[in-house]
Order: C-alpha cells, then sequence, then structure tokens
C-alpha cells in the first residue's frame, strides 16, 4: 500500500493505493465518494466516468497511481457552490433524464465534458458522444433532450414531440 | 486483478529500463490492459506507466510524414491530425467512445495490434514507419497476425511516422456490442499506388488486400472492384458475422472508402 | 391547461436531486464497520459433476475467514418456484431443488458452488480463484438446445426428470377442438414459426447484497437489490432458511433499475445471511457485470409456432401456438408463470378471435435460470400474434391497417371475455390506431421512402396493435392459477401530530419515480402541499406486507390501497370534525383540505383536525382512538389492461444489412395518467428495450453451454446512437373500471408493443425494396442476419 494524493473537486486528499487499485476503488473506498459507479467490468458502461484534469475518463480503467497529483472532478463536485443543482444537473431533472439514477454520474459527467468541448452539439453529436456511456432506464430519448437543453437549445422542438 | 508493482517513467530511456526487468510490461492508455487484467489474461509483476513521458506525446510534421507520439491519446489524434490527415484524425475520433479517447493512445492500439482494432488499418494502409525505443520498422514487417507485432521482449514503441496520401478514408462498420470494427476498411491513395488495408475481419489480423489494389491503383473509383470478389477462407466467423458476411463487407466498405476518399 | 401540481401535473421527480448530486444509496455504497467480503466460486462449465473442492487450498490464504460449499445448505430448503403449473395429463410441473449453493451438481455456466468470504475483496477473489482451480468437476454433456433437451431423453439437467419437461401446458384444454375445426374450415392458414429471443435484463446497477446478524438479539439484516423485500424476506425465511419472519429485516435501499431481474430471491442472499452468522460479522457481495450475465434470472427465450386461420377478407378465425420455453437450469421463482398465464391468456391480443388455444411445453436446459423480463410472457404473446397478423396482410394482399381495424375489438363489446380466459374491462383500440397513424404521418411514408432510396436505404413501416394484462393481480384469480401468494398490496397513510403525511407503500421504487408521484396523489386527495407528504418504501421494518414493484403493478394495486387509506384518513377526520364543530358526522363534507359542516362556513383545516387527532383534548375519546394514522390492503378485482398502437419506421442498409430505427410512434391507453412526464419516460425506457430485442440483444450460448455474451463486448445494449427520439402519445383514455384512480399502468407497454412493429418494419422495407422471398427474420434483425436473408 501505499499513499496517493490527488486533488478531487478541489481539495487535496490521499488514501492508501495498492499498484492494482483503479481510481474509482480510490474514489469509493478510499474517499468514500460513493457517487461514481460501476456498472461492467469491460469499460463500456461508463457509469463510472469523472473528468482528470478536465477530460472525461473511466475511472474503472485507470489506476489511481497513474493519476496522482491529478485534477480529478466527481459527480460530488458538480453542484453550484450554493449546493443548488448545476447546468447539467438541472437540465437532466427538468427534462427527466433520469430514471433509476445508477447511470447518471456518469451521464453527468460525460455531457459536462461534451458541451466543455462543442457548446452547442447537434442531436447526432449528442448521440455520438453518449456512446460510451449506456442506461438501460430511459431510451435515451430525455438524456439526449437534457443534453440539448443543457446547451441552451430548445430541446422539446428538437426532439420534434 | 493480481498486484503488481507500478513505475511511471518521465524518460523513454527510463522506461525502457524499468522494462527490461523480469515480469515488467509496459502500460499506454490502459482501456485494453486493464480489462485484460481484470479477467486475469495478464499479469504483470512491474508494470510501466508510458503516459508520464513527454517526449513520446504528441502529433507534428517532420521527415517522412506525421509523427505521431505513442502515447498521445485518440482525442489528440482527432484534433491535431485534421489538418494534415484527415482520414486518419477521423479514425482517432471514431475509436471507442470519448473517455476511451481520452486516455488510450496509438501506441498501445499499435502495440497490441487487436484484430478488431482501428490503428492497425491505417499504419498499414499508409506504409508507417513504427519507431520504437531500438529501431524503426516499416508496416508490412510489424503486423504479424492478431495481437501478434515484430516487437521484442523490452520493446515499446516511442513514434509512428505517417507518410501523408494524396486521399485517404477510412469506413469502419462497428460491431454492434462493442463498437470495435466488426470489419473496417482503410484505403489510402499515394502517388505510386493505392494501399487498402482491412480490420475486423481476418484471422490473421491486419491485411492488405492486394487484388483491390492493384484494381484501385488503375481506377480510382468503386466500380473499380465491383468485378472482385474476397475470399472467405481466413475470414473471422463468430456471432456477430459470419465468414461470408465479413468478406461481403470488405468490398462493401472498400467501395464506400474509395468513394468517400478525400 | 396542464395542470402543475396533483394529479396530471408532470411534477419533476424530488428523488432526483439525490441521484444527480452523487448521494443516491446503492447497496454496494453502504461501507459498515467489520464488514468482510464475498467472493462466489462459479461452474466453468455447463454441467458436471462436483468430484471434489479443496477448501483446505485457501483456507490458509490471506485474510481467509470462511468458504462455504454446497454441503453447508445441504439441510437447509431450496429456493421455490412461485406457481404451480398443471401439466394437460392433470399431473403437476416438476420442480426440482434449488439449493443456496450447487451441491452434487453444477447445472449451467455461472452456477454457484462455493464462496469464499475474506477481509478484503481482493483477497476473496484471489482465495476464489485458487478455489476454482482446487476443485474437480467432472464434465457432463450439456442440454442447451431446447429441441434437443425434448428430444433426446438421455442428456438430463435433473436425474429425475426424464425428459427434461417441467410441464406440458394446454391453454385452455377445453378450446382445442374447437380450434382444430375452425382451422380445418379456416378459407386461409397462415403458419409462423419463430423465436422470442433469450436477453439479459441487465439493470445497470449490478445486484448486491449485504447481510448482517445480530447476537445480542438473534436478529437478521439484509440489505439487498430488491424490487420486493418482503416478498424476498418471505422466500428467505419460509423456504430458504427457515429465520422466522420477524428475526428477518431486508432493505432494499436505492436501486439501480429492475426490470424484473431483482424481483426474485437469489442463492447470494442466503449465503450472506449465513455467513454473516457464522462469523459475526457484516458480509457483503456484488456481482460483476460478467457475474450479472450468468446469474441474473433472463428473459423471454421462447421457440413458437403460430399458425392463424383467417378469412380472405382478412378476419381472424382462430389462433393455435406450440411454444418450447426454456426456463434454464432451475425453476426462479416466476418462471413457471411468465409462460402459462402471462403469456397464454393474452394470445387473443386486442382482437375478436373466437377460438384460441395455447400450448406450452417448459424445459429445463443447462442455462441460467429464466424467469420474467420486462413485459414477461406479454412481450412474447403480441410478437408472435402481431408477426402473423402482418404475414397474413402480405399473403393475402390486405392492408395491415384495415385488417387490424376489422379485428380490433369496438368499444361497445366491453366487457369482453376472450377465449383465453381473460376480461378485458374497457377500451378504445379504434382510437390509439387512428391516433398513432396520424402522429406517425402514415400518409406521408411514400414521400420518406423515397428520400431513403436518393440515399440508398431501403426504408419500411411496421405497426403492432397491442394489449396487456397487468395491474398484477387478482389474488383468487391466480389463486386458481396456480400462485402460491397473494397479489394484493398494502399501503399505510400516517397523518403526523403537525399535518405532515408518511405514507408507507408495499411498492418499491427503482426508477420509476414513487417519491414524485405517490404524493402528487396524496397531495390532491387530501388538498394539501405535496412537499409535506413523504414515501416510505423498501425496508420490511417500516412497511406494511407489501408485494412489491413489477407487472406495471404499482400504481394499480400499491397506489389504490393509498387511495383506500386515504379515504380511511378522511372518514376519520369526519368523525373528528364533526366533533369539534357539533355537527353531525353525515353533515361533514370534505374539499381542498378542509372538513366543513355543509350549508355553513364553520369548518377545520385538515391540519387542526391532525392536531386534534394527536392531542386529544377536545376529542370523542369514548367512541374514537386517537391518532390518525390508516392502513389499506388492496387486492385488484381484476387485471388492467393497457393496450395502444405502435408504427415503426426503418432504413435497411442492403450492403451490410444493417437496420437503423428511424422513427417510432406510440398511442397508448393507460388509463388516467398521474404524471405524464413519468408516463412517457417509462415508455420511452420500454421502446428502447424493445428495439434493443428487436434490433441488437442477443443471448447465445455454445452447443456445451458457454455464454458467448457474457460481457458488453458481445451483448449488445442499445447506445444513444442506436434509437431515435420516439413520439409518444397518452391522450386516448380509457380509465380502469375496477381500481380507484382509474389507472391501468404503463411501466412494460413500450417493451411489449415495440419488438414486433420493428421487425414488421423490417420485412416491409425488404418486400418492397425487391427482397420478396423474406418473409421472417428472427430477432435480433442484425447486420449479418439481415444480409444472410437478402442473400439467401
Amino acid at each position: 500500500m501505499t499513499e496517493v494524493t490527488m486533488t478531487v473537486n478541489g481539495k487535496s486528499v490521499s488514501a492508501q493505493a495498492e499498484g492494482r487499485t483503479l481510481l474509482v476503488n480510490y474514489l469509493r473506498e478510499g474517499l468514500g465518494l460513493t457517487g461514481t459507479h460501476v456498472g461492467c467490468d469491460t469499460s463500456q458502461c461508463g457509469a463510472c466516468v469523472v473528468h482528470v484534469d478536465g477530460k472525461a475518463v473511466k475511472s474503472c480503467t485507470v489506476f489511481a497511481m497513474d493519476v496522482a497529483g491529478a485534477q480529478v472532478l466527481t459527480i460530488e463536485g458538480m453542484a453550484n457552490a450554493d449546493g443548488s443543482l448545476g447546468v447539467v444537473q438541472q437540465a437532466f431533472q427538468d427534462h427527466h433524464g433520469l430514471q433509476c439514477g445508477f447511470c447518471t454520474p456518469g451521464m453527468v459527467m460525460t455531457t459536462a465534458a461534451l458541451l466543455a468541448d462543442n457548446p452547442r452539439p447537434t442531436e447526432a453529436e449528442v448521440r455520438h458522444e453518449l456512446e460510451g456511456n449506456i442506461c438501460r432506464c430511459t431510451g435515451y430519448h430525455n438524456i439526449v433532450k437534457a443534453v440539448l437543453a443543457a446547451s441552451g437549445q430548445d430541446a422539446g422542438a428538437m426532439a420534434a414531440e | 486483478m493480481h498486484n503488481f508493482e507500478f513505475v511511471k517513467p518521465s524518460s523513454i530511456a527510463d522506461a525502457a529500463l524499468a522494462l527490461s526487468g523480469e515480469g515488467a510490461q509496459p502500460l499506454s492508455g490502459g482501456q485494453t490492459l486493464l480489462p485484460t487484467m481484470k479477467q486475469r489474461l495478464a499479469a504483470p509483476e512491474v508494470l510501466v506507466s508510458l503516459t508520464g513521458i513527454a517526449e513520446m506525446q504528441g502529433v507534428c510534421t517532420g521527415d517522412g510524414g506525421l509523427h505521431i507520439g505513442a502515447a498521445t491519446p485518440h482525442v489528440v489524434v482527432a484534433r491535431e491530425a485534421a489538418s494534415h490527415f484527415p482520414a486518419l484524425a477521423a479514425l482517432a475520433g471514431g475509436i471507442g467512445d470519448p473517455a476511451v479517447r481520452n486516455r488510450g493512445t496509438i501506441g498501445g492500439s499499435v502495440a497490441n495490434n487487436d484484430p478488431a482494432a482501428c490503428y492497425p488499418a491505417a499504419v498499414l494502409a499508409s506504409g508507417a514507419v513504427v519507431v520504437t525505443n531500438r529501431r524503426k520498422i516499416e508496416a508490412d514487417d510489424y503486423f504479424q497476425g492478431m495481437f501478434t507485432t515484430a516487437l521484442e521482449e523490452g520493446e515499446f514503441i516511442t513514434s509512428v511516422v505517417f507518410p501523408i496520401p494524396q486521399k485517404a478514408a477510412y469506413v469502419k462498420f462497428n460491431q454492434p456490442a462493442s463498437r470495435f470494427a466488426l470489419t473496417a476498411v482503410f484505403v489510402a491513395k499515394f502517388d505510386g499506388g493505392v494501399r487498402v488495408a482491412v480490420t475486423g475481419a481476418s484471422n490473421n489480423g491486419v491485411f492488405r488486400w492486394a487484388e483491390a489494389e492493384a484494381a484501385l491503383s488503375a481506377d480510382f473509383a468503386a466500380s473499380a472492384i465491383a468485378g472482385l470478389t474476397v475470399p472467405d477462407t481466413d475470414m473471422i466467423s463468430d456471432l456477430h458475422g459470419s465468414a461470408a458476411y465479413r468478406a461481403n463487407l470488405v468490398k462493401v466498405l472498400t467501395g464506400r472508402a474509395v468513394t468517400a476518399a478525400r | 391547461m396542464p395542470k402543475d401540481t396533483g394529479i396530471g401535473a408532470s411534477t419533476k421527480r424530488r428523488e432526483d436531486i439525490r441521484f444527480l448530486t452523487g448521494r443516491g444509496v446503492y447497496t454496494d455504497d453502504l461501507s459498515l464497520h467489520g464488514q468482510t467480503f464475498a467472493v462466489m466460486v462459479r461452474s466453468t462449465v455447463a454441467h458436471g459433476r462436483i468430484v471434489s473442492i479443496d477448501t483446505a487450498a485457501v483456507e490458509a490464504m490471506p485474510g481467509v475467514l470462511a468458504v462455504f460449499t454446497g454441503e453447508d445448505f445441504k439441510d437447509v430448503g431450496g429456493n421455490p418456484a412461485g406457481w404451480l403449473i398443471n401439466s394437460r395429463d392433470g399431473t403437476p410441473m416438476r420442480e426440482p431443488k434449488r439449493p443456496v449453493l450447487a451441491h452434487g451438481k453444477v447445472r449451467h455456466v455461472g452456477d454457484a458452488y462455493a464462496a469464499v468470504i475474506a477481509e478484503t475483496y481482493a483477497q476473496a477473489k484471489d482465495a476464489a480463484q485458487v478455489l476454482s482451480d482446487a476443485t474437480v468437476i467432472e464434465d457432463l454433456p450439456a442440454v442447451v438446445d431446447m429441441r434437443g433437451a425434448v428430444a433426446d431423453a438421455s442428456n438430463r439437467v435433473h436425474d429425475e426428470i426424464p425428459d427434461n419437461v417441467c410441464f406440458d401446458w394446454g391453454w385452455i384444454e377445453d378450446n382445442r377442438a374447437a380450434v382444430d375445426a375452425a382451422m380445418k374450415a379456416a378459407p386461409h392458414v397462415v403458419t409462423l414459426e419463430l423465436t422470442n429471443n433469450r436477453l439479459v435484463p441487465n439493470a445497470m446497477e449490478p445486484r448486491a447484497s449485504i447481510g448482517e446478524y445480530f447476537p445480542g438479539t438473534g436478529d437478521y439484516k439484509l440489505t439487498t437489490t430488491s424490487q420486493n423485500p418482503h416478498l424476498t424476506r418471505l422466500l428467505v425465511c419460509a423456504f430458504v432458511m427457515g429465520i422466522p419472519e420477524n428475526k428477518l429485516q431486508v432493505v432494499a435501499p436505492d436501486v439501480g433499475g429492475g426490470f424484473g431481474s431483482k424481483i426474485y430471491h437469489y442463492g447470494e442472499e442466503a449465503l450472506v445471511l449465513a455467513a454473516a452468522k457464522r462469523l459475526g460479522r457484516p458480509v457483503r457481495w456484488t456481482a460483476e457485470r460478467t457475474e450479472s450475465f450468468l446469474s441474473d434470472a433472463h428473459g423471454r427465450d421462447h421457440v413458437t409456432k403460430i399458425e392463424m386461420g383467417c378469412t380472405l377478407e382478412g378476419d381472424i378465425l382462430a389462433i393455435r401456438t406450440e411454444t418450447l420455453a426454456n426456463v434454464g437450469a432451475y425453476l426462479s421463482n416466476f418462471s413457471t408463470a411468465t409462460p402459462t398465464f402471462l403469456h397464454g391468456t393474452l394470445m387473443a391480443g386486442p382482437y375478436k378471435v373466437p377460438h384460441v388455444y395455447v400450448n406450452v411445453k417448459a424445459v429445463f436446459t443447462n442455462t441460467a435460470p429464466v424467469d420474467a423480463y420486462r413485459g414477461a410472457g406479454r412481450p412474447e404473446a403480441t410478437y408472435s400474434i402481431e408477426r402473423v397478423v402482418d404475414k397474413m396482410c402480405r399473403e393475402l394482399g390486405l392492408d395491415p391497417f384495415e385488417v387490424r381495424r376489422r379485428n380490433l375489438l369496438t368499444p361497445d363489446q366491453f366487457p369482453y371475455t376472450t377465449p383465453v380466459g381473460l376480461v378485458y374491462d374497457t377500451g378504445n383500440y379504434q382510437a390509439t390506431l387512428d391516433k398513432a397513424v396520424e402522429l406517425a404521418d402514415v400518409a406521408g411514408f411514400e414521400a420518406r421512402r423515397a428520400d431513403s432510396a436518393k440515399r440508398g436505404k431501403l426504408r419500411g413501416m411496421g405497426l403492432s396493435t397491442w394489449i396487456e394484462a397487468c395491474g398484477i393481480a387478482p389474488s383468487h384469480l391466480v389463486g386458481v392459477l396456480g400462485a402460491r401468494v397473494g397479489l394484493y398490496d398494502a399501503a399505510t397513510v400516517r397523518v403526523n401530530a403537525t399535518g405532515t403525511i408518511s405514507v408507507m407503500t408495499g411498492a418499491h421504487s427503482h426508477g420509476q419515480g414513487h417519491e414524485t408521484v405517490f404524493p402528487q396523489i396524496v397531495a390532491e386527495k387530501l388538498g394539501i402541499d405535496a412537499s409535506s407528504v413523504e414515501i416510505v418504501h423498501g425496508d420490511t421494518a417500516k412497511i406494511p406486507f407489501g408485494m412489491g414493484s413489477y407487472g406495471s403493478r404499482s400504481l394499480a394495486v400499491a397506489g389504490s390501497a393509498m387511495d383506500r387509506a386515504i379515504d380511511k384518513i378522511i372518514a376519520k377526520g369526519k368523525k373528528i370534525a364533526a366533533h369539534m364543530l357539533e355537527a353531525a358526522e353525515g353533515d361533514i363534507t370534505f374539499a381542498d383540505g378542509k372538513f366543513s359542516v355543509a350549508g355553513t362556513d364553520k369548518a377545520k383545516t385538515f391540519g387542526e383536525i391532525a392536531f386534534s387527532a394527536y392531542v386529544p383534548h377536545n376529542y370523542p375519546l369514548e367512541t374514537l382512538e386517537p391518532g390518525l394514522e390508516e392502513t389499506a390492503f388492496y387486492d385488484p378485482a381484476n387485471f388492467t389492461y393497457p393496450a395502444g398502437a405502435y408504427i415503426c419506421e426503418v432504413e435497411v442498409d442492403e450492403g451490410t444489412g444493417k437496420v437503423d430505427v428511424v422513427s417510432f410512434t406510440c398511442a397508448d391507453d393507460f388509463g388516467n395518467v398521474m404524471n405524464p412526464m413519468i408516463v412517457e419516460g417509462q415508455v420511452h425506457g420500454g421502446v428502447g428495450q424493445g428495439i434493443g430485442q428487436a434490433v441488437l440483444e442477443s443471448t447465445t450460448y455454445d452447443e456445451n453451454g458457454q455464454l458467448l455474451t457474457g460481457s458488453y463486448m458481445d451483448y449488445a445494449m442499445p447506445r444513444a446512437d442506436d434509437v431515435p427520439f420516439y413520439t409518444v402519445d397518452h391522450s386516448c383514455n380509457t380509465p380502469c373500471t375496477h381500481n380507484p384512480l382509474g389507472v391501468k399502468g404503463c411501466g412494460e407497454a413500450g417493451a411489449i408493443g415495440s419488438p414486433p412493429a420493428v421487425v414488421n418494419a423490417v420485412i416491409d422495407a425488404l418486400q418492397r425494396g425487391g427482397h420478396t422471398h423474406v418473409t421472417h427474420i428472427d430477432m435480433p434483425v442484425s447486420p449479418n442476419r439481415v444480409w444472410q436473408a437478402i442473400n439467401a
């Protein structure tokens, strides 16, 4: 075991890790940040997506030691300073973009990264960029709407309801 | 996953030293290696991360074409190769998903040589040179069958140098579950002729389709391959596609790549 | 104007706040003092005799605390089937014991035969690998293919079941002769053989369980990923472990999706309880995704031959089906009900069909158990009917819309008794069909087809008109049908002294939004603000005995119980108000949160009445108990019958065989709608899963019983770019006639109605594209299959 230090949600933190400790285990077990979930073991589902130095990564497919010293952002760090929902979070609630909530943290983190790169994506771009996040509840309809709405676009009109 | 010692050198020389030890294995983006280790199909004693080596990062033009550092993630290639080699950039932008593209690297993909990976098709169709900590290897010599390459023990890729074709395109047909290539074709047209590389289809890994290259070198149009047939003898047959189906895809996708090439 | 509060309002979900901020608490998020970790050791072969398990090989490994094998559970009970099905000859189904851990034999890849408990997960995992290597299992021939299982009696999944048949069921046996005669006399008979593909439910949260034992009291606690904690408690206590029910608390905290797979009790739940008792420490287990693929109950997996007799004008005269239904290696809790009473009873569809006969043989194989998955039997019935109707239209050159209109039951025919034992209470199937035709712009299809053709794609349109029976279920009826439980539900409405309300419900929310919707109903009925109502669910120590959530039953059954309990609250409130207002009880009315004396301005607010009930200073104590808390159990009088019409358009790429679903339109009748936003979300999700079944998802075992689709690398889950925006309508409502809210249920509809619409559209595209030899392709209509069909 080695002490691994990084900055998570703006705070410098340390926890014990082995070589094989995945970032997601470091967050969940080492730091008690259980908002980041594990939904598969083949790096497909995206429930574990967090940001490392501003980039969305699958925290189940990164060793904690490999990102020692990095800036990590998780779902627990996404609300506004006053505790209210951030723009992406609010759009997901407004558009019913979640049901069971298990894939939601990964969806929110992927969306935030997507919009940072591409502030006004098309529907097709949104669907393509969400390729690595699996949701079993929503059929994606309201997730795509939420992402479009979070980008300031008229999601209702684009969904042609 | 078995435990291991984790080291993260900051220079090629240090990495070479670390990898000369018993049971050491390089780790690049880890997007294939980690899932493999979770399944206990790989159990290195020492894992040497190559992502902290500045001299293995980045995209630039130079002798022989476009130089891409082996530890450059797909997302950077997708962005920075776009003006030089759009087909290569598009390929990089279509690998996996955004999170995978942020971590996965060209060196990792080419070193692993998964028979359904995208990059090997680009490397082979472009006639790229695989540069390692020890030598330069021509693409035609590098790929030696699925998951098999010319890399020796302790040798690792430091960069890949791509000659830039006049026109090229990569057309990938996704395996519906993994989103790897069920079959994909990279077509590259150079002064000296056309190269066609196919991934995802063959039991022997990425390969060049010689008949199509000859036909397209004479006439770079989808119609030029209309009369060709792809034998299905060495094609992969699995639950996602029969050998005959993959042989069909090779031809269909080659035609579409030619049409799309720019 | 849409309402902004109460019944019918698209109230935003309150539970979203915790899910969106990472503060949901799922089972695996809990961390307990002194906790230990269990890893299951699972069979790598489909069928084998356990020769030896060398537990000594791991007992001394670092961190290992205990090893369990089937031997440890051989004297406790088995996990039972919840429904007893009798065969046509009157004999009861064959019901092999399903042990906590396999004993003697392993019967499918993933069948757990041992478990290792260690201080850390990594240590348990390391030891499990060593134990697996130290186990000798003698390979036996695997029974994988259902037809082979029935035909070849030499291979047996269970030694005591000679032909691998669980039951051979006829529904309704007395119909058989009339159906045969009608079929013989029919001017035309359409025959179709089809497979309803096996699916893995794939809730995104893998199953997880934590066992605790409290030696001071002898109490157990199980925290687990369950859709129905009371059912789990009942099964663990009464059938498997022999723990008194009052000594086991079962908690299902936030649960990340279920879709049926978390209805059932699984062996891991018993294992963690037994291990917690032995070790005196909490024992936790969480499935890896691959374990979920291997050991969660799968869904569907029918092979069916359906025949439909009809006139040349398309009037349906008779339907006859023969089905082989895979139950896997053991009977999961609902597995015998799913292919029978949730399937055979629906085989008349929404049509007036005089004669229907259904035969189902349930077959044991060396594969994972198969049970109810979203829709459960009804998707299988709907797919068979809607595909054969479509084939009939093609064979007779008839318009599929007209043929549906010709055969659909009309509103004046309700209540309608089907030939397969159900009484449809109400509906307007023409209205939903007309609405779907309008919303899908069927008239504009040709123009869209021409546009697709310009882009080199074949376009097709497919229709499905569907009905289901849900709101499961009237106990007296299911009792007759073989159920070993009642299927009522319960609610306690507790008005707190300060006027806020806690509702303890037997329903369980794992994505459905009960925490938001149930308060909307309470608020509307009591004239109070929804924010003062809290829903308590998922904990047997807190809620009345309820049967949980599945079969689109939460609102129709548990919601009705809640409605009844509220009525009792109002009735008692009137008594209190009558006393306080010095009026006759019969003169008290309740509206807008006030108890008033009719015809006067004398009134007491709901809060004043609640306060009086708990501070009974001015109160009729001689005739009325203090307090304001009421419980109601509700047993539905009938199933509910949601119905609708779905229209799908696809584009097919001839070169690759790839199918793209480009539009999907749903017009549904769910009865009264409590929260349109949530109802629409349920339909979206169901349709997404239905498109998944139709186009992408395949659960494939090889001939040795190895699961080839054991991860997301090979099991194709629908992704965002596999589906379009859906058009969803629920305006054509006929309220349910027999429950107080007039609701029918919407959770499964999308998954039931959509697969045939997709496949019908694919066949339509190919037919219109000149591939007239293609009359059927089995699901999933994968690129490989479509290409092969085109080029056959």
